[in-house]
Order: structure tokens, then C-alpha cells, then sequence
């Protein structure tokens, strides 16, 4: 039973760091239908980052959070006004040179990564949260995993008042609801996309950050993160903020229990056939309005 | 021979707790040019697209020569001689105008060849034989309209459904339509229109069903609708009945 | 801009465009099949192989995703079912690969068939996200199953060189024809298609399904009939790359990015046209296998920057494809 219920906690705490990382990937996806291919990429990146700042400034990896959120807020804004931007020129098969670009994109982020830190395995090997757990009755959560945990709750909340509280997020929402309409009201359509870009990369930054306090980082970790990304994505429903929360929570269950009943190397196969299943029944996902 | 060629039987169509028809009952002749009219919501597109194939009647049946539609697909509608445009033109826009046209052609016609031929006729015949090698998206808005009637023509209709197709149309262009429509009754078509632009429908149609809030509020020859009391309360509101 | 040559409208002017079309196809034949006389290093011809290849299983991938809008990025499960049926075949019951092709194109067909039922219903990126699903769990039941040699492969055993067992050590010049001949029945598939009843229902339903079914066409036959040819086809160039390369493992024929390379010509040349994969691959697997050897030797990643760098360029250069620079947007513009 203590074994079964440690699993369970791992993976809720895994699920909802994939929350995290979604979020983003469905917040961008909402807004103006454009396929991230780098989206895993972005969260390397952070991780990348966080890893960077640690080595030069010896600053805890949990203080770093806010910087290299930053940083990746940045970031998304200038891949979308250097790169997203005109992709979406494109006036057939939109959808396919987006992922064409931002492909390249992941290959050059990839690249470069390999090109500055090597392929080899990094990781922050001293910082406050490391090697301690928080023991509940038998159960050991380890701390950063418990802080990454609390840490998208947190964002969540944060995103859930950004979107319905303030201007900005009402701007998000009518941009996604009406692209052409916005512009009558005195909505800059590209400063919306470029914020919305920052704002989604910014989230998977936040994620990659506190990834970064627990995880092996190497330029090809985002892969397997951004494929269970899509795939939470699908399954909460695109362009849903609370699809993404629930599917992320549900992917990291059943992701664990799987690996209590399969081969290890096995456990995606639990949450491929969780989508199928699921979108079988339900085309748009849980909670999809697109 | 007298056996309408459309029949709607007491149908019934419910989207949850909306209630978009309820007991409609009316009948199309072979050969008639039928108006479907009424105010905004009153229910006209879902009985459409009910005998279009779109939807299914909740309640009651649909007879297109005496066949019950309910156990005909969509697709299979057009086989069966039941042919639609869309009120907002939708054009295949990858293709070219006479490749749209051609999709229609070839429910009637094996050969693609065939086919062609069928479609440059076709499009002879609505005015568009011009504008053959164009992207079907480069057209503009009229042409487009007479776009939709050409490819649903080629399927060789008993039945054509036109979608308000006179809306927005200058008086000239308006006028080309009507004239379409009649030159296309007199190929054998019967046709069902729905239409808002009363001065243009009512000296067109044979006969004319109002549909207000989901039911038949009336239905008779175009003069008698137009001085028809209920109708104009429909359409206009209590303070302009003509005392 | 472009030549302007008059669309063919008439049914007269339209077969004189399509024996120009195939009269193209001839000249580029001929033109690939005379390659060898010119380019005799080893590498070179490999680079050759592989383009080739990819370009007709681009070509495939273009039926499904080109002409009925289904865009796949799992097509790598076709590749490698019918990769790993020919290795199958073939080193344990010693059956010749041309039988391995087709019996992994069959098998592949059935397989679409089968998913299509389900995945149909399925819009947009949902949709997508379901085939890289499904060739995923493909994937890891791959590494798994002692069936497939799970991650140690499949390894053909060394023989003479024969047409029947397609295995050719002294020299690469028969793979070349192969892959070409390859291409040239993709290519002549897609011509067909362009003038069948299916080519231009799936263009309906990849461009307005609802438009589509008020004029009769049935969407759900037209996807799977799309989806099972581009199958067959795709897995017949998995059964040839596995007779050409003689060892396979779930990583080299079932990975994601072979996914990817197979829908990327299409994409970059043009998509839903009949020349848009096969120049789309003539650009992207020369640049590819290039950057891979003369700047990604030292490990050092600069291939991938410069790779990487290179496909936004050409992305965003011409989003519309290749293909579009050379017609007049007329019926070959790409969808």
C-alpha cells in the first residue's frame, strides 16, 4: 500500500509539472492555432538557462526561477517576431510550415545547445532543495519535485486571474475568439501574438527552471517532455487553460501506475492509449472548445 | 404524376431544450419553385438543412418520392437527386472553377472526361464559362454565388435547395439570378428557396411558406402572403399592421 | 512572374497537358538514371539512394496529406511495419524482399484501414497528435517485442549480390534504380490520382468537407481509400531501405523524425502538387545528409545550428512550396 500510494504521489507531482509545461504549448495553440515543434526545446532551454546562471553565479536554482522566467518571456517574443511571424504568411497549409519553422528551430536550439555545453549529462549538483524529502506517513516527496508541484498550482491560479482579471488577458481571449475583429477595437493583433508567445514560453520557462533542480539536462531532454505535452494538450483540449491542468495531473497518474504494471520503457504506451481512448469518445478532448 | 415530389411530415427538430421546428408540415410539387420565408430564427435554415441531410428531424418524417430520407445519408441525398448551395459560398479553393465544378459532375458521370464536359457546359449555362480556368478563390462574391448554383446544377438535381442566393446582390445581379432560376425550372428542377429579399422572391416563386418561431404560420400564392396580416406581424411587429 | 500558360479547360487541351506532364516525368527519368555516369563517389550515390527514396515516400505521404488534407506524422509506422516485414521475411523464412515489400505494404494498408476507422473522426491536431501517438506505441513495441529483435534489431545476413534478395555489396548503382523506380511509380500513382474521381474528391474533402458531402462525396471512404494507398506505398520504401541498409532496429526506421522527413518535402516543394515532394527532397535530404557529415564529425552541434538555420530560411522563403514559384496558381497551387 506505502508503495502504491508513493507512486501515486510521484506521479501526481510529475503531472502536474506536465501541467506546467502545457500550459503554455495550449495557451499559444488557443490564441492563434500555431504548432509549436520546439515547444520541448524551450523547456531545454530553461533548463539550460537555470543550469548557466547556477554555474556563473553559484545562486540557488529556486531563486533563479524569476530570472530565467524572464529571460524565456524574451525569448518566446522574439521567436515569434522573428520567426512565427512569417510562417503565418503562408496562405495554404498553415499549419504545416509552422511546424516546418519551428522544426528548424528546435534542430538550431538543439545544435546550439550541443555547441555550448556539450552533449554530455549536466546537472546542478548543490543547491538548498537537493537531496532533501518531505516525509508524509511513510511517503518521501522529494522536495524540488514538491516545489515544482506547489509551483504550477501557483501559476495556474496566476493564470487563471491573468485571463479573467486583467486587460491583457481579456485582450488573449478576444484575439483567440476573433483574430480579424480585434483590430477594429485598437488591438495590436501582432503585439498580442509576440506577448502571448512570451507569455507561453515564459510558463514553460518557470517549468524548466525548477525541472532543471532534479532533472539530467542534455540537449535532446525536451523531446520526450514535449511529445507528453502534446499529448496533454490533445487530451485537455486545445486552447483550454483548465483542460491542461487536469489532463497534465491525470497523464502523470496514469503514466505512473503504468510503470507499476509495464516494463518501465514502456510506460508511455499508458498514456498513448489514454488519448486515443479518450479522444475516440471525445473528439475535441475533456474539455476542448476548438 | 401527382404525388408531390417532396413531402415534410409533421417534423420535429430539437437541439437540447431549443425547439427549432415544430410540426412542420408542407409539400413541394414537381416543377414548383417553392419560397421558404420568414423572420430571423424562425427556423428556416434548420428545415433545410433537415431535407438537406444535415440534420435529423427529432420527430416526423421527410418523403422525397415517397422514400423516407431518414434512411438516406447526406452524401447519398445527391445521388438520389437532392442538391444544395451554402448561404456563404463554400468554394473547393485549392481548384480551379471548373474542378469545382467537375466534384459536382462526376455523382452523374463515370469518366472524369465526362465529366469535364458536363462541368464546361454547366458553367456555359450560369455565365461563368469565362472564368473557367480561374482559382474558384479569385473569384468575387456574385460569381462565387453563381459558382455554388453550377456545381450543385451539375449533379443533375430533381430537387435544388438554394440558400438565400439573392442576398446582397446588386438589382442587376439579382436580376441575372432570378432569371437562372427560372431558366433552371424550366430544365425540370423543382426548387426550394429560402430567401430574405422579399421584392425579388415574391414575383419569382409559385407559392411561398412562412415559417415564424419554428412553425407554418402560413403558407399560399405570393400575393395573398403579402397582404397576409399575421405575416407582416411576423416580419414588421404589432405597430405596423395596416389597420 | 511565372510562365503563363493558359489552364487546360477543354477536355482536348487537358490530355495534351497531361502527356506534357508525362513526358516531364520521362525526362527526369532519364535524366536521374544517367546521374551515375557522372557521380561515382560512394557517398554521393548513397546521398542519391536516400533522396530518392524519401522523395517517393514523400510522394506517398503527399496522397494521404496532400491531396485529402489528412496531415500524418506517423507515417514512420508504415515505413517500419514494412521494413521489419521484409527483414522478417526474409532472414527467417528466407523470402525474397520483392515479396517483403508486398506483404508489408499489404499488412500496412490493412493497418490504416483499421486506424482510419477510429482516427477519422478526428479533426485538425487532434488528429495529428493521434498518428504520432499510434507510431509511438508502435515504436516501443518494437524495442519490446522479441518478435522484432526488441532493440538489438534485425540484421541481414551477408550473401552474394542478386536482384532476388536485393542485396547488392559491390556496388551501389542497382539501389539507385530501384529507388528510382520507386519514385517513378509513386510518381505515376500521383499522376494518375490528379485526373482520377478520387483525386478530386479528396481534394474536395481536404478543402470544404461539408461542400463535399452536399455534392455527393462520401468523406469517410475517401480518407481511407487516401490512407491505404499512401500506406502500401510507404511501406514498400520501408522494405526497400532495409534491403539497402541489411539491419534495421526500431530507431532507424521507426523514429519520430522519419516522420517528419517524410511529410517535410512535400511541404517544402509543395504540397498537393505533383512535383512539390520530389523537389522538396532533392533540396532537403542533399542538405540534410551534407550538414551531417562535414560539420556534425567533431560532435560539435554546429551541423545541427546551421541545418536548423537553413529550414527556417527556406520555410519562410516560400511558404507556399517551391513548386509555386514555377506555375501559375492555377490548379497546381498548392492547397
Amino acid at each position: 500500500m506505502q508503495a502504491f500510494l508513493q507512486v501515486l504521489a510521484s506521479g501526481l507531482l510529475m503531472g502536474l509539472l506536465y501541467a506546467l509545461i502545457a500550459v503554455g504549448l495550449s495557451l499559444i495553440f488557443g490564441l492563434m492555432d500555431v504548432v509549436n515543434f520546439a515547444h520541448g526545446d524551450f523547456l531545454m532551454a530553461a533548463m539550460y538557462a537555470t543550469f548557466g546562471l547556477w554555474l556563473l553565479t553559484s545562486i540557488d536554482p529556486l531563486l533563479l526561477v524569476p530570472a530565467v522566467t524572464a529571460l524565456m518571456f524574451v525569448f518566446g517574443a522574439t521567436v515569434y517576431a522573428g520567426i512565427v511571424r512569417f510562417a503565418m504568411r503562408a496562405k495554404g497549409n498553415t499549419g504545416m510550415v509552422q511546424i516546418f519553422a519551428t522544426f528548424g528551430l528546435a534542430t538550431l536550439m538543439q545544435g546550439a545547445a550541443q555547441f555550448f555545453f556539450t552533449p554530455d549529462y549536466r546537472s546542478i549538483t548543490e543547491s538548498w532543495m537537493g537531496d532533501k524529502t518531505f516525509d508524509i506517513g511513510g511517503v518521501f516527496l522529494p522536495i524540488p519535485q514538491l516545489f515544482a508541484g506547489f509551483l504550477s498550482l501557483v501559476v495556474f491560479g496566476g493564470l487563471y486571474l491573468l485571463m479573467s482579471r486583467t486587460d491583457f488577458g481579456k485582450a488573449l481571449e478576444a484575439t483567440r475568439e476573433d483574430q480579424g475583429a480585434v483590430a477594429l477595437v485598437g488591438i495590436d493583433r501582432n503585439r498580442v501574438f509576440a506577448l502571448g508567445w512570451g507569455l507561453g514560453a515564459a510558463l514553460v520557462g518557470i517549468a524548466g527552471a525548477a525541472l532543471a533542480a532534479f532533472y539530467y539536462i542534455h540537449p535532446q531532454v525536451g523531446g520526450p517532455f514535449a511529445l507528453t505535452a502534446y499529448v496533454v494538450v490533445a487530451l485537455g483540449g486545445f486552447g483550454s487553460v483548465f483542460g491542461a491542468l487536469v489532463a497534465g495531473t491525470i497523464v502523470g497518474l496514469v503514466e505512473a501506475l503504468t510503470a507499476l504494471v509495464l516494463p518501465p520503457a514502456l510506460k508511455s504506451i499508458g498514456i498513448y492509449s489514454l488519448y486515443l481512448a479518450i479522444v475516440f469518445v471525445r473528439p475535441r478532448g475533456l474539455f476542448g472548445k476548438l | 404524376m401527382n404525388a408531390p415530389l417532396l413531402q415534410v411530415v409533421d417534423v420535429t427538430c430539437r437541439f437540447g431544450g431549443l425547439v427549432a421546428n415544430a410540426g412542420i408540415n408542407l409539400s413541394v410539387a414537381a416543377g414548383e419553385i417553392l419560397g421558404l420565408i420568414g423572420p430571423n430564427g424562425a427556423g428556416k435554415s434548420t428545415l433545410f438543412n433537415q431535407i438537406a441531410g444535415v440534420y435529423r428531424p427529432t420527430s416526423g418524417r421527410i418523403l422525397f418520392n415517397g422514400i423516407d430520407l431518414a434512411s438516406v445519408a447526406g452524401p447519398a441525398r445527391c445521388a438520389l437527386g437532392i442538391s444544395r448551395t451554402f448561404q456563404v459560398p463554400r468554394s473547393f479553393d485549392s481548384m480551379s472553377v471548373l474542378d469545382n465544378v467537375i466534384v459536382g459532375a462526376l455523382v452523374r458521370h463515370r469518366t472524369t472526361a465526362a465529366a469535364r464536359r458536363a462541368a464546361l457546359s454547366t458553367l456555359d449555362y450560369v455565365g461563368l464559362a469565362a472564368r473557367a480556368a480561374a482559382p474558384a478563390a479569385d473569384l468575387t462574391p456574385p460569381e462565387k454565388r453563381r459558382l455554388e448554383m453550377a456545381r450543385a446544377l451539375a449533379t443533375q438535381p430533381r430537387l435544388l435547395l438554394l440558400d438565400e442566393v439573392m442576398t446582397g446582390l446588386t438589382p442587376t445581379e439579382a436580376q441575372h439570378g432570378v432569371e437562372l432560376v427560372r431558366r433552371v425550372r424550366g430544365l425540370g428542377v423543382t426548387v426550394i428557396m429560402v430567401e430574405h429579399v422579399m421584392e425579388i422572391v415574391m414575383p419569382l416563386v409559385d407559392r411561398a411558406v412562412v415559417l415564424n418561431l419554428g412553425r407554418v404560420l402560413t403558407e399560399g400564392r405570393p400575393h395573398e402572403i403579402v397582404k397576409n396580416d399575421a405575416v407582416i406581424t411576423a416580419y414588421l411587429g404589432e405597430r405596423h399592421r395596416v389597420a | 512572374m511565372a510562365v503563363v500558360t493558359p489552364a487546360p479547360v477543354t477536355n482536348a487541351a487537358h490530355v495534351t497537358h497531361r502527356r506534357r506532364q508525362l513526358a516531364a516525368g520521362g525526362v527526369v527519368l532519364v535524366a536521374v538514371a544517367l546521374l551515375p555516369l557522372f557521380v561515382t563517389d560512394i557517398f554521393l550515390l548513397n546521398v542519391l539512394v536516400l533522396t530518392l527514396l524519401y522523395a517517393a515516400v514523400s510522394q506517398s505521404w503527399n496522397i494521404l496529406g496532400g491531396y485529402c488534407g489528412q496531415i500524418s506524422l506517423g507515417h514512420a509506422l508504415y515505413f517500419g511495419i514494412g521494413a521489419y516485414c521484409a527483414s522478417l521475411l526474409y532472414v527467417n523464412f528466407e523470402i525474397t524482399p520483392w515479396l517483403g515489400m508486398l506483404s508489408g505494404g499489404a499488412l500496412s494498408a490493412l493497418l490504416a484501414l483499421a486506424l482510419g476507422y477510429p482516427c477519422f473522426r478526428l479533426k485538425g491536431h487532434y488528429f495529428v497528435i493521434a498518428t504520432i501517438v499510434i507510431a509511438e506505441i508502435g515504436l516501443l513495441l518494437a524495442l519490446n517485442l522479441e518478435l522484432t529483435g526488441a532493440a538489438l534489431g534485425i540484421q541481414w545476413p551477408i550473401g552474394d549480390d542478386s536482384w532476388l534478395t536485393l542485396q547488392f555489396a559491390r556496388s551501389k548503382l542497382p539501389y539507385v534504380y530501384l529507388a528510382l523506380a520507386l519514385l517513378a511509380v509513386t510518381w505515376l500513382v500521383t499522376w494518375v490520382i490528379e485526373e482520377s474521381r478520387w483525386g478530386y474528391w479528396w481534394r474536395a474533402v481536404k478543402d470544404n468537407p461539408e461542400a463535399a458531402q452536399s455534392l455527393g462525396v462520401d468523406i469517410f471512404r475517401s480518407k481511407m481509400a487516401a490512407a491505404a494507398v499512401s500506406a502500401f506505398l510507404t511501406a514498400i520504401g520501408g522494405a526497400f531501405y532495409a534491403a539497402f541498409v541489411a539491419y534495421i532496429d526500431p530507431d532507424s526506421v521507426m523514429a519520430f523524425r522519419f516522420s517528419l522527413l517524410f511529410a517535410l518535402p512535400a511541404v517544402l516543394g509543395g504540397i498537393g502538387t505533383l512535383w512539390g515532394p520530389a523537389l522538396g527532397a532533392a533540396i532537403l535530404i542533399p542538405l540534410t545528409e551534407v550538414t551531417r557529415s562535414y560539420a556534425g564529425g567533431s560532435g560539435s552541434g554546429l551541423d545541427l545550428v546551421l541545418y536548423g538555420v537553413l529550414i527556417i530560411v527556406v520555410a519562410l522563403l516560400r511558404p507556399d512550396g517551391i513548386v509555386s514559384f514555377l506555375h501559375r496558381p492555377t490548379r497546381n497551387r498548392a492547397g
